[in-house]
């Protein structure tokens, strides 16, 4: 499909082409068809943020204009339409929420069937009450202790359900949850053959036997309970077992970390990824990557190569390219020298932009107090001006801004950190009492990617899941699956925990004994 | 005497052969061995380097064998008819003085007073 191949090629700078990424992307989450290339893509939409967000890459410095000239092709559109068209589409297509809708079926439909099962029983109880009340042979005790347990277990019921699965769905996985759908398949089932037997043996015939049809009330309630014992074996207990090893790897800047988990699907270990992905890696920043042009350019620069003679291009070109690689490996490389040289120099940079840094905070600190309720009482002749926190952060970030601003800028952080958000990090650290370091630790080292979330996370952040296994599978050794975004991928390697053989060994406590050492003399 | 662990030894050695002595069933030599590399180098004293391993004579009885062939006090042994005695714990070195199918044991030895004979008699010259 070649709208795959234009993919890989653009580079993500212009809105226009952004936008019309974003409309290929979402035809290409809603058909699943993706099985024609041999890999299977399907997509992973997490709550969170818009598609576009701080973890896509957009430099303030970059040009956001050269996408004026240039021409972009969509695969998925017959007719053509112009890039503003395409642009608006887009973002109605945002803005009416057919993503939300399917985010909630699931549950709702669980939901109704949850609730379907519970009433269920009731009506059981309440229906011959109803409709032959006159017909029915009185039952004393035994009725209310049926009615007592009864009221209980689907109290417990209630309760569990509600503590375990009424909660909003963190994510929407590609296939079906199997063993969801698996119970849900199981109540259904479940209830309605117990309507059915109800319907023949207790409607039709007007059953005057009322302590019976209560008795099959309380069983349907305990057969519930312990479907939804089931549900919580398989649902939340199987997993928390750790099984396997999972080794991350970020593909952009080989950030790794190692994870333990049980027995998942595929999904499912996908979505545990990647919520420990948003607190635990550093967040992605692009301007970090390459090495300096400086260094890589000069690698090829050396040599230029003559033709003599009239031979056609194409054998001349591949011969060239390969006389040039091959003297230029053989050219003695000291472009290590220089990475090594400019490392240095970028660290020492750092290092003095930090000093000045911290410098500057702490002595800005030093400008503000905290105002005890005691002395505005005790001191009025000296009357202080009295700020609240937003004020007294404005007012002292002043001396520091400069010296901010030049570590951001040189440790490439500039584009997380708006004066804004700066001013009211700085205010909520002099409300809470923070020190000057406690300030900076948000800038010295690049946190988590939770960090830098924005809070109107109305929206999904769209990950695509690669693997070559239906993802509803199981995990087992040597599996490899890579969770894609748009311009960087985590690769997912799975390797079972070792299987590890505890030996005892008993140790007497009296047995602690010690000697001096030997100095044993023999005679020869 | 002291030594570099990994370095080569050079020391001023003397030989001494030792002819073993009947006494009764046993083949005697008429001295005691102390020191090894797993025994406690500081109590050897003898050594004057606390760290030396090395086996030293600690005994030497009156008119036997080993007295004869001129082995002193203190001497450390260096050699046991070619085999090292510098690197071997105290059990190895009684096995390599003590075969019950030799005769003769040939012994490099060392001492101190072997070094200043030999730095005297260079500064004569």
């Amino acid at each position: 499909m070649d709208n795959e191949s234009q993919y890989s090629g653009y580079s993500y700078k212009s809105s226009h082409s952004r936008s019309s990424r974003k409309h290929r992307d979402r035809h290409r989450s809603k058909s699943r068809d993706s099985s024609s290339r041999g890999d299977k893509s399907v997509t992973i939409q997490a709550p969170g943020e818009p598609l576009l967000d701080a973890e896509s890459t957009r430099g303030d410095e970059r040009d956001d204009n050269w996408g004026e000239t240039t021409t972009v092709v969509t695969g998925t559109s017959e007719h053509s339409v112009s890039n503003e068209d395409l642009t608006r589409a887009s973002k109605e297509l945002e803005d009416s929420s057919p993503l939300e809708c399917r985010r909630f079926a699931g549950p709702v439909l669980s939901g109704v069937l949850g609730v379907f099962a519970l009433l269920t029983p009731l009506a059981f109880l309440l229906l011959p009450q109803l409709l032959w009340r006159d017909a029915l042979e009185p039952c004393g005790t035994p009725c209310e202790g049926l009615y007592v347990s009864l009221a209980f277990k689907l109290l417990v019921l209630l309760i569990s359900s509600w503590a375990l699965f009424l909660r909003p769905p963190r994510a929407t996985l590609p296939r079906f949850y199997v063993f969801r759908c698996l119970l849900m398949a199981l109540v259904f089932l479940f209830v309605a053959s117990y309507w059915l037997f109800y319907g023949v043996r207790v409607l039709e015939p007007r059953e005057r036997d009322y302590r019976g049809i209560v008795g099959y009330a309380v069983s349907l309630v305990d057969a519930l309970l312990f479907i939804q014992y089931l549900a919580l074996v398989l649902l939340e207990v199987r997993h928390l077992r750790p099984a396997f090893c999972l080794k991350v790897v970020r593909t952009t800047d080989g950030a790794s970390r190692f994870y333990n988990v049980g027995h998942l699907s595929i999904q499912r270990a996908a979505v545990w990824v990647l919520d420990h992905y948003y607190t635990d890696f550093p967040v992605y920043n692009p301007a970090l990557l390459n090495l300096p042009k400086s260094i890589l350019s000069k690698k090829m620069s050396g040599f230029k190569v003559y033709t003599l003679g009239e031979e056609s291009s194409t054998n001349n070109s591949t011969g060239q390219s390969r006389a040039m690689i091959a003297a230029a490996a053989r050219r003695r490389d000291n472009s290590h020298n220089e990475y090594y040289y400019e490392e240095a120099e970028m660290d020492r940079r750092v290092r003095k932009r930090k000093a000045r840094l911290v410098v500057a905070v702490e002595e800005a600190f030093t400008h503000i107090k905290r105002l005890q309720e005691d002395e505005a009482a005790s001191s009025p002749k000296h009357p202080r001006e009295v700020m609240d926190p937003r004020e007294a952060a404005q007012a002292i970030f002043a001396p520091m801004a400069r010296a901010m601003q030049k570590y951001l800028r040189t440790t490439r952080q500039q584009p997380y950190h708006s004066m804004e958000s700066i001013i009211t990090h700085l205010q909520f650290c002099i409300t809470h009492n923070m020190t000057p370091k406690a300030f900076l630790e948000r800038y010295l080292a690049p946190g988590p990617t939770m960090q830098y979330q924005r809070e109107n996370g109305s929206r999904g952040r769209q990950w695509t899941l690669v693997s070559e296994e239906p993802v509803t599978s199981a995990l087992r050794q040597g599996l490899v699956f890579s969770l894609r975004r748009l311009d960087f991928a985590l690769v997912v390697t799975v390797t079972p925990l070792p299987f590890l053989t505890l030996g005892e060994e008993f140790i007497d406590p009296k047995s602690h004994k010690f000697v001096m050492r030997l100095q044993s003399e023999t005679s020869v | 005497m002291s030594f570099i662990p990994g370095q080569p030894v050079s020391a001023v050695v003397q030989r001494i052969e030792i002819h073993k002595l009947y006494e009764g069933d046993n083949l005697i030599l008429g001295f005691s061995i102390g020191g090894g590399i797993d025994q406690d180098p500081t109590q050897n004293p003898f050594s004057e380097d606390k760290t030396d391993k090395g086996i030293y004579v600690t005994r030497v009885s009156k008119g036997g064998p080993a007295e004869v062939a001129g082995l002193r006090l203190g001497d450390k042994i260096m050699q046991v008819n070619g085999w090292d005695m510098t690197m071997v714990t105290h059990d190895q070195a009684r096995k390599k003085l003590t075969k019950k199918n030799e005769d003769v044991v040939r012994l490099l030895v060392t001492r101190k007073s072997l070094e200043e004979t030999v730095r005297q008699s260079m500064m004569q010259h």
